[in-house]
Order: structure tokens, then C-alpha cells, then sequence
């Protein structure tokens, strides 16, 4: 058995340890662009930000790939996939073929149109090369704009902020849209200015200014002109399906998967950022780039291409962010459309920067959005997991932020704390 | 694998065992001193006592087969020990994100009171059975295959 895996990143690790379960011989070939064994990604902001050194950036100990048999192609762009042949053909010349293939591709920097924003002193931020290469000029450089308004704006301002630049973040609404309301946003908002970071609202970048070196020099935009040594393009992410459109296989916004992460193509599996697939909520179709669910969908991908045929339960949207000392989480549904049936409870403390929203449908935890005060976040998910009923009298508690394992319902405690013990054959 | 069981209707929420857990945990191994002083220190129980009205229970990892955390953990922290079943947290390769905290529906980890980091049960490494089922007054903790 032949597997290759093309992407190095979370979903190709828990592939391979998801095919080590069940076939310890299989060759196993990863092929990725990124020159680097695997790291954790969401990491690069607290490297860039110097809160951790290069040694920690890596994802599983250097012995990983030999351990799991892993040949390893790194540094090699992947050109064309050819499902009838099931070979791979790569820039460098080289082409294997495959019993079982996964693409495990990401995502890549949603780009917006703007004029300059290919020039020198530009850069996006969702790899390694790019937190290395913002690592050269941090020190000369005075000042940094960040155009976005999400994750990875916020996350790379902060870290800018951190190696002491003057930072402008140029935001088209408001921050964190997807995940915070407004108040929410906010309480963020005002954390961060306090911390220092500087924001131009309601802002549409006109254009990057490059000088005659071809060097970004300031950001135009509709309320005004921000000069900048440096300026970060982040824009989002979308998930990378190139590779699988080209090759004919069924994409929507990502690579569209069922339940056993197989894609239209039989022998093509996909997991992680690049795929679109079943909410574990709202039981649609979803692109969710969260690590976590890429974790278990490699993992699941990679017992199935080794012969499995156990079905992924779906992701749980999820995310927890800290914000220059501010934790947040959000799970679940967290912006509910209007008139669906959603009830909404906020508690909000500003002066002690604490914050928590309830999401409720049917009598049922949707989702959650905590700020500040966190520690119980995993007994708040456990509703939302496992749809536990949500009585007038457990709401109250949620409501003061007091989520038990008391209040699961009793077969559901014993199950997970006290289960019969499985009957043991006579010997 | 063995796994610490509680049957809550025997749980008399003294919390003996979140003590045993300080102590076992401390570096002075007492538990007067790792109560006065090495608990202001950051020392924190691995166990938790609920307790509502009269219903109470102890908790803590249940070192699950495919754990949440370990899922939700971008820096390889939290990992599974094939060898031991164990569910191990490395604290140098912890980067505090809390990603694990928010994800594991267990409430079966804290944030360290602190530091960046996070606490949860080891389940006491170097010992044949776990402090907190060995503390455990009316053997409401259980410590079993099962």
C-alpha cells in the first residue's frame, strides 16, 4: 500500500497517526510545499511576538516521521494530481504514484484586489516564511499597518505591537465580526487601544503607496493616509483546493468531503482547512478552519484510507484567542441569524472586561461566547457537544456562569464517570 | 487500561482527594506546607469537588481514547502515551493557549491561578493507585479496569 500525503500540516500528522493504527507497513510519502518538519501554525504569531523561541514551534518531536516510516518531500510543490493514473506530479520533476492519497492542503491568504499590494514590504501572515520573514525587519522598521479585521490581523498586530511598532489596523466594520457582536467586539476593542494598538474603523484600503524601489511606503485609504515601514494583507483565509479542482474532483468553496473524508474520487481523502463539510450543528455544509477539527478529521481520514470505515462526527466550531492578556472562546453558534428560534443572554461587566453570551434553540445550549472570565469553558462546551436540555433552573446557572457536571442529566454522568464494567470472559 | 471511576451516590464532597492531590503534587509532600505555602505558589489540585445542595461529585481526567484536548492542542502539549493510555501534558512545550480548557467537555482542566499554563491529573505517575482514590474516605473514587 502506497499513501501519500500532500500538506504537512495538522491534518497530515493525525493522517499518518491515523494510518499507523491500522497498517504498520504501508509506504507513507508526504509531499510539502513548506520547507519545515511539521509546526504548530496558529504558533507563528507567539514567535513573531517573541513570547517562544524556534524550538518550541515544532508540532511533534524530531523523531516523528522515522518513527512512523514517513518518507518526506519537503520543499516540493505539488503540480498536477491525475485520479486516473493516481499519480502525483511535482514542480521538481519528481512523480509518485498512490493506493490512497489525502490532500491535506490548507488554506492560503484570501487576497484582496489592491493596488501595491504585491510589492516589497507587503506580506501576508499564515506560514513560517512569513513570521521569518517579518522577523528581518521588525527591528528597523517604526511602523506597521494591518489591513483586516479578523484572526490573523488581530493576532499579527499584536505581535507587531509586542516588538514595539507603532500599529495601525485598517478595519472595513468592526473587529472579530464572525465570532463577537458588538458589544463583544467592543470590550476587545477598547482592551486593545488600551494595550496600545491604534484602529481606523469604517476604513476601506485604497492602495499601497510604493516608493521608486517598489517599497511599500503608506496605505491610502477612505478615511485617510497611514505611512508604513511594513504592512500585513490579511484578509482571511480560503480554503486551497487548486490541486483537487484541477484533477476534476468535486469543490465547492473547499473540497467537498462526506463523512468518511472521502472526496468524489474514492482514493482521494481531504481533511483540514482545505475541505468543505458537515457541520456537527447546523448539519450543512461548512469550510471551518479550526485546528481542532482538522486534528480529528486527518486522524479519521487516515484510518479510513487504511482500510476504516468510521464516520466523522462533524466539527464544532471553536476558538480560544488571548488578546494581549484578554482570553476569549467562542463555540457553537455565536451569531444567530434572526427569527430562526435563537434566544439570546448577555452578561456584560466592562470595568472588569468580562463578558459572556448564551446562545439557546430549542431549549439547548447553541453556543457560547466567553471574555475575560473562562475557567469553565469546557463544562459550557459540554452542553453544546452533547445537547444536553437546558431547564429553567440549569439556565439560571449557565446565566451566572456556573456550568456543573451536576447538572448533565444522570445517564449521561454515569456513562461518563461510573460505566459497567464490560463484561470480563471466564477464563 | 485502569481508570479513576466515581460512583457520586458514595461522594460525600469532603475533598480529601483534591488535598491528596496538592500534597502528592507538592514538592515538600505535606500537605500543611503544600497548603500554606506552595498552593500561593501556583499549586493547584488536579481534581475538582462539585457540590450543589445536597449532590456532590469528584472529577478530574478521565485520560480519554481520543481526547479533546489533545485534539485542540497546537503546540503538542497534550499527547497519548500508546504505552500507558495516559493522556501526558509537557508544560515546556505549552504555550498557555487554552485551547485545551475550552475544548475538553469534561471540565477536566484548569487554567494554572499563575501562570500561562494549564493543570490536569497525571494520574500519579510513580504510584501503583492514584492519591485521590487512596484518599477517598468511603470509596466513592475507584480506581479499576473496566
Amino acid at each position: 500500500m502506497q499513501y501519500i500525503i500532500i500538506g504537512n500540516g495538522v491534518a497530515a500528522v493525525a493522517a499518518v497517526e491515523g494510518i499507523r493504527e491500522k497498517d504498520r507497513t504501508g509506504a507513507i510519502r508526504i509531499i510539502s510545499e513548506e520547507p519545515y518538519p511539521t509546526y504548530g501554525r496558529p504558533l507563528i504569531s507567539y514567535y513573531l511576538a517573541g513570547k517562544i523561541d524556534r524550538d518550541r514551534l515544532w508540532y511533534r518531536p524530531e523523531s516523528f516521521y522515522k518513527d512512523h516510516g514517513v518518507e518526506l518531500s519537503l520543499g516540493v510543490r505539488v503540480a498536477s494530481l491525475d485520479p486516473k493514473a493516481r499519480t502525483v506530479a511535482c514542480a521538481d520533476g519528481s512523480s509518485y504514484s498512490y493506493d490512497k492519497l489525502l490532500l491535506a492542503t490548507g488554506g492560503r491568504p484570501t487576497e484582496i484586489d489592491l493596488p501595491g499590494a504585491g510589492g516589497e514590504g507587503v506580506y501576508r501572515f499564515t506560514t513560517l516564511s512569513d513570521a521569518e520573514a517579518l522577523l528581518k525587519v521588525v527591528d528597523k522598521a517604526k511602523k506597521a499597518v494591518v489591513v483586516g479585521a479578523g484572526l490573523i490581523a488581530l493576532k499579527s498586530a499584536e505581535a507587531l505591537l509586542m516588538r514595539k511598532l507603532d500599529v495601525t489596523m485598517v478595519v472595513r466594520s468592526r473587529i472579530m465580526r464572525n465570532y463577537f457582536d458588538e458589544e463583544a467586539g467592543g470590550l476587545l476593542l477598547k482592551h486593545l487601544e488600551a494595550k496600545g494598538l491604534k484602529f481606523l474603523q469604517g476604513a476601506t484600503p485604497k492602495e499601497i503607496t510604493l516608493d521608486q524601489k517598489g517599497r511599500a511606503s503608506k496605505v491610502e485609504t477612505s478615511q485617510g493616509d497611514l505611512s508604513a515601514d511594513i504592512v500585513i494583507m490579511a484578509a482571511g483565509v480560503s480554503p486551497e483546493a487548486t490541486l483537487a479542482k484541477a484533477a476534476g474532483l468535486a469543490v465547492n468553496r473547499g473540497v467537498v468531503v462526506d463523512e468518511f473524508l472521502a472526496t468524489s474520487d474514492p482514493d482521494i481523502y481531504a481533511a483540514g482547512d482545505c475541505t468543505e463539510a458537515t457541520d456537527m450543528i447546523t448539519g450543512e455544509l461548512e469550510v471551518l478552519p479550526i485546528w481542532p477539527k482538522a486534528y480529528n478529521q486527518g486522524l479519521y481520514a487516515g484510518r479510513n484510507m487504511a482500510g476504516g470505515k468510521t464516520a466523522h462526527p462533524g466539527g464544532l466550531p471553536m476558538n480560544s484567542i488571548n488578546y494581549y492578556g484578554l482570553p476569549t472562546m467562542s463555540v457553537g453558534i455565536v451569531n444567530p441569524p434572526e427569527g430562526q428560534g435563537f434566544e439570546v443572554e448577555r452578561m456584560v461587566d466592562e470595568e472588569g472586561e468580562r463578558y459572556r453570551k448564551l446562545v439557546i434553540k430549542n431549549g439547548r445550549l447553541a453556543g457560547f461566547v466567553l471574555i475575560g472570565d473562562i475557567e469553565k469553558s469546557g463544562l459550557f462546551t459540554s452542553f453544546v457537544k452533547f445537547g444536553f436540555p437546558v431547564t429553567e433552573d440549569i439556565r439560571e446557572k449557565l446565566k451566572r456562569g456556573e456550568p456543573s457536571v451536576l447538572l448533565w442529566p444522570e445517564e449521561f454522568f454515569e456513562e461518563t464517570w461510573n460505566p459497567r464494567p464490560t463484561a470480563q470472559p471466564i477464563a | 487500561m485502569k481508570r479513576v471511576y466515581i460512583d457520586r451516590h458514595f461522594c460525600i464532597g469532603c475533598g480529601l482527594c483534591e488535598l491528596a492531590c496538592l500534597t502528592v503534587h507538592s514538592r515538600s509532600k505535606d500537605l500543611a506546607i503544600a497548603y500554606t505555602v506552595e498552593r500561593p505558589q501556583g499549586l493547584m489540585s488536579f481534581k475538582k469537588v462539585f457540590r450543589d445542595g445536597s449532590m456532590c461529585a469528584s472529577t478530574g481526567c478521565r485520560h480519554c481514547d481520543e481526547p479533546a484536548c489533545v485534539e485542540a492542542c497546537i503546540a503538542g502539549a497534550l499527547t497519548k502515551d500508546p504505552a500507558t493510555g495516559r493522556t501526558v501534558y509537557d508544560p515546556e512545550q505549552c504555550v498557555g493557549c487554552m485551547s485545551c480548557l475550552m475544548a475538553c467537555p469534561f471540565g477536566a482542566i484548569s487554567k494554572s491561578p499563575l501562570e500561562d499554563k494549564i493543570v490536569k491529573c497525571d494520574r500519579c505517575v510513580e504510584l501503583d493507585m492514584p492519591a485521590c482514590v487512596q484518599a477517598c474516605p468511603n470509596r466513592a473514587l475507584m480506581y479499576e479496569e473496566r
